[in-house]
């Protein structure tokens, strides 16, 4: 059983922030802006020094090469960079071959320059990217922020669906109570330097 | 063939050339007559004093004032290479590694040229030593500073594409090459473009100073090559070594990327 652990974690002004994310289930992050959502997700990708313990699977951050964690656990940023001149070549290997219809791409996409991809189309091929690279876990920071309602309700279903079949752990940060409402299994409000469970939603 | 020497009073008249333009300046409000005649200035004393010390260093000969006139130079120049970066690494580690690169690649390569191809006796003789060094130094210098800069410039504006790099599982290394490339290239660009040109857009003023001083083209000819060989190989290792020590530290044990390093001049 996949499982994301977090001990007393601590990164900028939060502290002593600690939570289970079980395999296959979704826990949102959410809280006012610069409170510190996304150096969390930061600290668990170990791109930031931060306090404290963090575990996939019972193996500790610390114990393996930091791109061999990062390989495991995935950080899509809201804001994702594209380095080379064609979309393909930011894929593995024969990734391009089977991009799912949810997304609603043509399949010549990967022949596609980067430079002609709105934010949107940046966006749902990211998460594309990340779960093409097989990880363990996901750390996804406003995954819909640039999609409109019909597309952030199917890309919503698809990656469900995805984390659910491939049993990924996965940390959401989210501002739209309704969508919280939609995919979390857990929610959880940053409150100054704490971390506070919500109930109600599920 | 004798060589003229030049008395000082007709260095005069070239002065007066000098004057002549910053009086021009001066009367039609051109603005650098005081950049001008300090600059001129300097380079008359720099240039005395310098004549003076290799005079005195010729006349000795004795190894530890070599060394130390070699460690002077090594350190002004790395002073220079922290000045030309308009980011930097923090604390000792701009001078260190700008330092430390110039002095691994620099020293090696001539004192390589000095014991195995030219071999004069002693292997320091300073009229060989010295201005091997100097050129080696200068030209390094600029190749390493060119690195450098090029490197933190563009990790800094990079950092986004980096760190989403770093997110997808990449080893800094790899997330970096690009950057190293780039950096690399920039480095070796003056040392290659002069190559390229050497002898058909331009006579390379160590060719050109030793027929003015009476030595026949073939072997001024032969001495320059060898200079913009091992001028070329300094500057490249020079390069290599200040990227790849630079890039080290802009990093930490986790592959992170540590911009906290790094400071506006």
């Amino acid at each position: 059983m996949t499982d994301l652990l977090l001990e007393n974690a601590s990164v900028g002004a939060l502290s002593d922030v600690s939570l289970a994310v079980p395999g296959g289930q979704v826990v949102c992050l959410s809280g006012p802006s610069g409170s510190g959502k996304s150096r969390l997700l930061r600290a668990v990708a170990d791109l930031e020094p931060h306090g404290g313990a963090i575990s996939l699977n019972g193996a500790d951050q610390l114990d393996m090469p930091a791109h061999q964690w990062r390989s495991r656990v995935i950080m899509v940023p809201a804001d994702s960079q594209w380095w080379f001149d064609d979309v393909g070549a930011h894929f593995p290997y024969k990734a391009g071959e089977n991009v799912p219809e949810a997304l609603g791409f043509p399949s010549e996409v990967m022949a596609w320059s980067v430079s002609r991809l709105s934010s949107g189309e940046r966006q749902r091929l990211a998460l594309w990217r990340a779960l093409a690279l097989q990880p363990q876990a996901l750390l996804l920071d406003e995954p819909t922020a640039n999609l409109d309602g019909e597309a952030t309700r199917a890309i919503e279903t698809w990656l469900l669906e995805e984390i659910r079949r491939r049993q990924l752990a996965t940390l959401w940060v989210a501002h739209d109570p309704a969508q919280i409402q939609r995919v979390a299994n857990a929610h959880y409000r940053i409150h100054g330097a704490r971390l506070e469970p919500v109930h109600g939603s599920d | 063939m004798e060589v003229i020497d030049l008395a000082w009073w007709k260095l005069g008249l070239a002065a007066l050339l000098v004057l002549a333009l910053a009086a021009t300046g001066h009367l039609s409000r051109l603005g650098i007559t005081r950049s001008l005649l300090i600059a001129a200035i300097r380079t008359v004393i720099q240039l005395a004093l310098i004549g003076l010390v290799l005079e005195a260093l010729f006349a000795s000969s004795a190894f530890y004032w070599i060394a130390l006139l070699a460690t002077i130079m090594l350190l002004v120049a790395g002073r220079e290479v922290v000045a030309r970066q308009s980011r930097r690494l923090r604390g000792w580690w701009a001078f260190g590694i700008g330092t430390g690169a110039m002095f691994v690649s620099s020293f090696t390569v001539t004192v390589l040229a000095l014991m195995v191809v030219i071999g004069p006796e002693p292997w320091y003789a300073p009229q060989y030593a010295i201005p091997l060094l100097g050129m080696m130094l200068g030209n390094t210098m600029t190749g390493v500073s060119l690195a450098l800069d090029r490197l933190n410039e563009s990790v800094w504006r990079q950092r986004a594409v980096i760190e989403n790099r770093l997110m997808l599982g990449q080893t800094w290394q790899k997330a970096l090459e690009d950057i190293r490339r780039e950096a690399m290239r920039s480095g070796m660009m003056p040392s290659i473009n002069a190559m390229a040109a050497a002898g058909i857009v331009s006579l390379p003023g160590m060719m050109t100073g030793q027929i003015l001083a009476g030595s026949p083209p073939a072997v001024a000819v032969k001495y320059q090559i060898l200079v913009m060989l091992i001028i070329t190989a300094g500057t490249g290792f020079g390069a290599l070594m200040a990227v790849s020590w630079g890039g080290r530290r802009l990093s930490d044990e986790r592959e992170r990327l540590r911009l906290d390093r790094l400071t506006k001049s």
